[in-house]
């Protein structure tokens, strides 16, 4: 319909990137999307791991394993 | 009374005939004298006449005469007219048609092969159950039953064809007639084939002649082929043709014969049978439609008010008629009584374009809408929607019956909007609708002789969207669809075959693989070849659709079928077909199939064997480089059948080993290429092309091995190879004479290419021009790979010599000698030297042709060889030739001239602007006048040229003249081709750079102003390459000045080059920024939508080259103007302010954009929220992990939690 407009590719947009939203998301959609990056980050990130782990007072690996648990639930609660 | 006359003329005849027989024995004084009989005719004068007339038949008796006179044109141009196969072409536009692409009718460009589908038939669909539909069990009978029939019809063929031999061969052959020997009184008709002599006037017996049912379409009259009264009711059967524009599908129904016959041609001179059988057509055909008749109109009998208005008063009396008298009620007989024109009796009329009045063609279809076309032939399939009935009182498969029409008929001739929505409908009602009435509907359509590519794409679009829906309750019309989507298969058009590929792919997905098989499996061993050929492409198709491995225990029992080698035929044609399907795909399942169709290779049927060498060569070519184990098992009988086998099975096993012979180890692939090059060379003389193919291709294959001694091949191979193949007729037949000269570039790879060279570089001396060629591709090709090393000494001088003679004797056009000519040249480098004084003397001679081709040739030859020229050190000589070209600047052939241009532009790259002879400032000013030229390459070359120039010697030439140059250049810049115009303004930016940009940028800025807009794009182009090559501080003010001259356009050229400009210089912007700012940011808050999307664009290209250089303070600012803009909705707007805003993100880094657009996620208004999301995905897949930071603090509420805690921690 419009090549360049509006929703040109959204759907494979969508399908791509989870993550990504529309007109429709709600809150709650994003907020999910947000804490799994974040959690993601926390993750794939060593430098953060390690700051949150010193501030924590945990080890980098327990911290890590928290992070992972807690996407585990998010998972289960999506 | 007819009885009584015809039996007084019996009488006469008998009486005649027996005077006729005493005479001959009589001496009378008139057979007394007699006559030279080898010089005069004294045979039967009167042979090859009707000796009476008879009276017996109402009509044919005046057999249509083949010429209006006795001496008609020669022989040749009637049969020319008559036209030799003019029965399957009988329109000669239509090859034109097709060639221009506007007949897209599928059916007329179908092969004799391909229109066998036409024979075909929709079965009733299959059912399990049995009610209604056909069973496996039934189809699988019914199968059977047409083998048989098959089979007992060749029978009974073969024995007639026996009997007939016999008979044949029992009778003397009969002498052809000759002109003279007239002696033997031979009745034409009695001739198998009469042959009309044009001295006998009089056709002897036409109706003979007429009987050879040779139409073409002049003679749009139906001809009666024979003389009886059978033809007279039913309509003669036509080709179609481009002059009736409504094919009817089946047979000669009504309109056919109606609208052939010109309705004029009643009631000129001679009314022949064959146009009184029309006529009678016409009245059979009009009457029961009840439409006003002129025809009976004109023959009423006229009334007796008539009659006495016509008639005097006085002097006629009204007069009984006779008690014998009885009126003739043969129509035909009325039209020959009264042979009146049909409308009005004012001469002959034009019939009209429209004869087909019995249907008036629809433009509106009720519940459908206006069309854009309706053909004749869609009446066939939707004259249902136009019976006027309301759908009220139908029941619902009716119903729907009908809203498939619509549906399909929107589809079909609908405008695209239409198209698009019927599609979507009849996609998402499917179900509702259920598979019969759609299946029913569009499969028939799918089968009309008038499809076109483009109808035929949408209803096949149609079913596969449909078979989505419907998945397995498609079932019961898989065997239908197949039936109408296997001849895509074997489509000429490759997007048709592989749409076809992708039907029968989602079919089997659809269908499942049990109700696949068991609806093709009576199809494996049908009678019809081309049914089996079908039926095992679609097999493969399911095969890579549904996994090999799926298939395959399937196919093993189809390849050993006991019951019929069809199947075992099929089922290795299978094979074959899906080894090309999946290519390398195959190489898991490698060993089982060829397990599968190993034995095939002792069939005791030849196609079987046939068939199994093809699809093994197909396996080993999907499989190269590897899967030689699998092969094992069928290496020994490949190898024992070349031995075995002759002729078309000979050149498949050859082929297969041709196959797997590459994919040997060493040794194996020696021994194994010793064994075969016998029987290879031995076919080298084999006549058949298709062997010479392939025997050719496997000489290629063995040589590539590595596994084959250099010294067998030479000592072997070469002697016969050159003997058979180098020959003048190879290269008369394209694809052999490709095929021999990569065969031989192969050769000469293993060889060495002076061994080879030495054996053909004689030929380069042949007479025969193609051979030549031939020779000339070789050696280039040869030399091109390998070099011209092991070129010396006598060979040398031969190649050379045979190369001179070959580009001096070269007729036409063609690239293939002049290449090969420059190859050989670059090839020997500076071995070349001796020869170039002899190269250049040829090359001033035929620079000084007459033909322009000649010359043409040469100075091309010139631009290839100049730097070997250089090389050699032969200055002096390129210097003549130079000056030479110079002389011919003024050449009028515009394609010799881009050449000339070519070959100086060639030799100043070499030679250098100081050292150029003629000197530069010479040769600009010839060069300014041919800018002007209006041919592309004559304008490519020169600009070339001049370029160059510029580039390299702009010294050598005053600045005016370079101004002089700039004002030609502006013209070029709308030149059609992309190379002119990118030459064009790089020649911009070089002159610029010559003689400072202010001349040149006015120059442009004042073409800023002209109306075209491609010139003024290619104007903001050039400015921006002037900026780039002069530095920007020389062009901005003055542009940046200009963008106060009120004018659209000007102030939209100015933004435009700025943003060119800022991609061309990328960082050197950041010291520009801030001078453009207060620029951009006017024109973000104009009115014109055009000067905001400009100004977006220098922002993306500016933002982008300034990334990391500290202008954040001047970007962001411009970002705050740039983004109320994000509402846009035209198309190039809308783009161009996001890709702006992902510039600035770029240089700002994405958390700023994600502030702004934080702004409008969440609107109660959806068309802002829509913006912003599309803003805030576009920042997300640019910059996910940094957006962790940056996303707002959102506090917890209920169960949620929402807060990241970890994010506020601080050490």
């Amino acid at each position: 319909m419009d090549k360049f407009g509006m929703h040109s590719q959204t759907e494979q947009l969508h399908a791509r990137h989870i993550g990504t939203g529309n007109a429709d998301t709600t809150k709650h959609q994003w907020l999910t999307n947000q804490h799994r990056d974040t959690l993601a980050h926390y993750v794939s990130d060593d430098s953060l791991a390690t700051y949150i782990s010193i501030a924590e007072g945990e080890s980098a690996a327990r911290t890590n394993h928290a992070a992972r648990h807690k996407r585990k639930q998010q998972k289960i609660n999506e | 009374m007819s009885d009584n006359l015809k039996a007084q003329l019996e009488a006469e005849r008998r009486r005649r005939k027996e005077l006729a027989d005493s005479s001959t024995g009589s001496h009378s004084l008139s057979t007394d004298v007699k006559f030279d009989t080898d010089i005069y005719n004294t045979s039967d004068k009167f042979a090859g006449y009707d000796m009476s007339i008879d009276t017996d038949t109402t009509q044919d008796t005046v057999a249509p005469p083949t010429g209006r006179f006795g001496i008609t044109a020669p022989r040749e141009l009637i049969e020319e007219l008559h036209g030799e196969g003019a029965e399957d072409d009988d329109d000669p536009f239509k090859a034109l048609q097709r060639t221009r692409g506007t007949n897209r009718v599928i059916a007329d460009r179908e092969s004799d092969y391909q229109k066998r589908r036409h024979v075909r038939q929709l079965s009733p669909e299959r059912t399990d159950s049995g009610d209604g539909g056909v069973s496996y069990s039934e189809a699988m009978r019914k199968n059977q039953l047409d083998r048989e029939k098959a089979d007992l019809l060749a029978k009974i063929k073969k024995a007639q064809d026996t009997a007939e031999e016999k008979r044949v061969a029992g009778e003397p052959l009969q002498p052809t007639k000759r002109r003279w020997d007239v002696e033997t009184p031979v009745h034409p008709s009695s001739t198998a084939a009469p042959k009309r002599n044009r001295w006998d006037q009089t056709p002897a017996d036409v109706g003979a002649v007429a009987a050879t049912p040779r139409r073409n379409r002049w003679d749009e009259t139906p001809q009666v082929a024979s003389g009886s009264g059978v033809a007279f009711g039913e309509t003669p059967k036509r080709v179609r043709s481009r002059w009736d524009e409504t094919p009817v599908m089946v047979g000669g129904s009504a309109a056919i014969g109606f609208g052939a016959t010109p309705a004029g041609n009643i009631g000129m001179a001679t009314p022949s049978a064959a146009q009184m059988a029309a006529g009678a057509s016409i009245l059979a055909k009009q009457q029961p439609q009840g439409q006003p008749d002129a025809m009976e109109a004109r023959n009423l009998f006229q009334t007796d008010e008539e009659l006495d208005s016509l008639l005097p008063k006085d002097g006629y009396a009204i007069m009984e008629p006779p008690p014998t008298y009885v009126p003739i009620r043969t129509p035909a007989r009325k039209l020959m009584a009264t042979p009146a024109p049909l409308r009005g009796s004012d001469g002959f009329h034009i019939p009209e374009e429209t004869r087909h009045v019995d249907f008036d063609i629809p433009k509106e279809v009720p519940g459908v809408g206006a069309l854009p076309f309706f053909k004749q032939d869609d009446m066939q399939f939707f004259g249902k929607l136009l019976d006027g009935q309301s759908e009220e009182d139908m029941d619902l498969a009716e119903k729907h019956e009908r809203q498939v029409l619509r549906l399909l008929l929107k589809i079909k001739n609908g405008t695209p909007p239409m198209r698009k929505v019927a599609m979507r409908q009849i996609a998402e009602r499917a179900r509702e609708f259920g598979a019969a009435p759609i299946f029913n509907q569009t499969l028939p359509l799918l089968m009309s002789p008038s499809l076109e590519e483009q109808e035929r794409h949408l209803l096949v679009k149609v079913i596969d969207r449909v078979m989505f829906r419907l998945g397995d309750l498609v079932r019961p019309f898989v065997h239908k669809i197949l039936v109408v989507i296997e001849p895509m298969l074997i489509d000429e058009d490759r997007y048709a075959r592989s749409e076809g590929c992708e039907i029968i792919s989602n079919l089997a997905k659809a269908a499942g693989l049990p109700a696949m098989i068991a609806t093709m499996r009576p199809d494996i061993d049908h009678v019809d070849e081309y049914v089996r050929n079908t039926t095992a492409r679609a097999l493969s198709v399911v095969a890579s659709a549904l996994g090999i491995p799926a298939l395959l225990p399937f196919l093993k029992a189809v390849c050993m079928s006991k019951k019929s080698w069809q199947a075992r035929q099929t089922g290795v044609r299978v094979v074959r077909q899906i080894a090309i399907l999946v290519r390398s795909g195959v190489l898991p399942h490698l060993r089982s199939l060829v397990d599968c169709i190993g034995h095939g290779l002792d069939d005791e049927h030849l196609p079987v064997r046939t068939a199994t060498a093809l699809a093994l060569a197909a396996l080993a070519e999907a499989a190269a480089p590897y899967g030689i184990e699998s092969f094992d098992s069928v290496l020994k009988p490949l190898w024992l059948g070349i031995r075995k086998h002759r002729g078309k099975g000979l050149a498949a096993f050859l082929k297969a080993i041709g196959f797997i012979i590459p994919l040997m180890e060493v040794e194996y692939a020696n021994h194994y290429t010793r064994e075969v090059m016998v029987i290879l060379i031995r076919e080298f003389q084999s006549p058949d092309e298709y062997m010479k193919n392939i025997v050719l291709k496997v000489i290629k294959q063995c040589v590539a091995t590595p596994g084959v001694p250099v010294q067998y091949i030479k000592d072997e191979v070469l002697p016969e190879y050159f003997r058979n193949f180098w020959v003048r007729r190879m290269a008369l037949e394209r694809r052999q004479y490709h095929q021999v000269v990569e065969t031989t570039v192969e050769l000469a790879n293993k060889v060495g290419g002076a061994e080879v060279i030495n054996r053909i570089v004689l030929d380069l001396k042949d007479e025969s021009g193609v051979y030549r060629n031939m020779v000339m591709e070789a050696i280039s090709r040869i030399v091109q790979s390998l070099g011209a090393m092991d070129i010396e000494g006598r060979l040398e001088e031969l190649l050379m010599d045979g190369v001179l003679y070959a580009f001096q004797e070269q007729a036409g056009e063609g690239q293939v000698i002049l290449d090969g000519f420059g190859v050989v040249v670059n090839g020997l480098g500076t071995r070349a030297k001796p020869y170039l004084q002899q190269i250049t003397s040829a090359l001033l001679w035929r620079l000084n042709n007459q033909n322009p081709m000649v010359r043409q040739q040469a100075a091309d030859l010139v631009a290839q060889i100049a730097p070997v020229m250089k090389s050699c050190g032969e200055d002096e000589l390129m210097s003549r030739i130079s000056v030479m070209l110079y002389e011919y600047l003024g050449e009028e052939y515009p394609e010799v001239l881009g050449s000339i241009l070519g070959a100086l532009k060639s030799i100043v790259n070499v030679i250098g602007m100081t050292d150029m002879q003629p000197p530069i400032a010479d040769l600009l000013p010839r060069l300014t006048p041919i800018l002007k030229n209006r041919h592309e390459k004559v304008q490519e070359n020169c600009l070339d040229l001049i370029g160059r120039i510029a580039d390299r010697g702009p010294e050598y030439v005053s600045a005016r003249e370079w101004m002089r140059n700039c004002f030609s250049l502006l013209d070029l810049l709308r030149a059609h081709k992309k190379a002119i115009r990118r030459a064009a303004v790089n020649t911009f930016g070089y002159i610029a750079k010559a003689i400072g940009p202010q001349d040149v940028l006015a120059t442009l800025l004042n073409n800023l102003k002209v109306q075209e807009r491609q010139n003024r794009v290619c104007t903001t182009v050039a400015i921006a390459i002037v900026a780039e090559t002069c530095a920007p501080f020389t062009v901005l003010p003055a542009l940046m000045n200009e963008y106060r001259v009120p004018e659209l356009n000007v102030q939209n050229g100015v933004l435009k080059s700025m943003s060119f400009l800022f991609e061309y210089i990328g960082a050197m912007a950041k010291d520009y920024v801030n001078a453009v700012t207060p620029l951009l940011e006017d024109a973000l808050v104009d009115r014109d939508l055009v000067h905001r999307q400009q100004a977006a664009s220098a922002i993306k290209h500016m933002a982008l080259g300034v990334a990391g250089m500290g202008n954040e303070d001047a970007v962001l600012h411009l970002l705050n103007h740039l983004w109320p803009n994000i509402f846009e909705t035209s198309p190039h707007s809308i783009c161009a302010v996001l890709e702006a805003i992902e510039s600035c993100r770029v240089c700002l880094g994405p958390g700023r954009i994600v502030q702004y657009s934080l702004q409008g996620l969440f609107h109660p208004a959806r068309k802002v929220r829509e913006v912003y999301w599309r803003i805030y995905n576009m920042t997300f897949v640019a910059s996910q992990p940094a957006l962790v930071a940056y996303y707002p603090r959102i506090e917890n509420d209920g169960d949620n939690v929402y807060r990241r805690y970890e994010l506020d921690y601080i050490l």
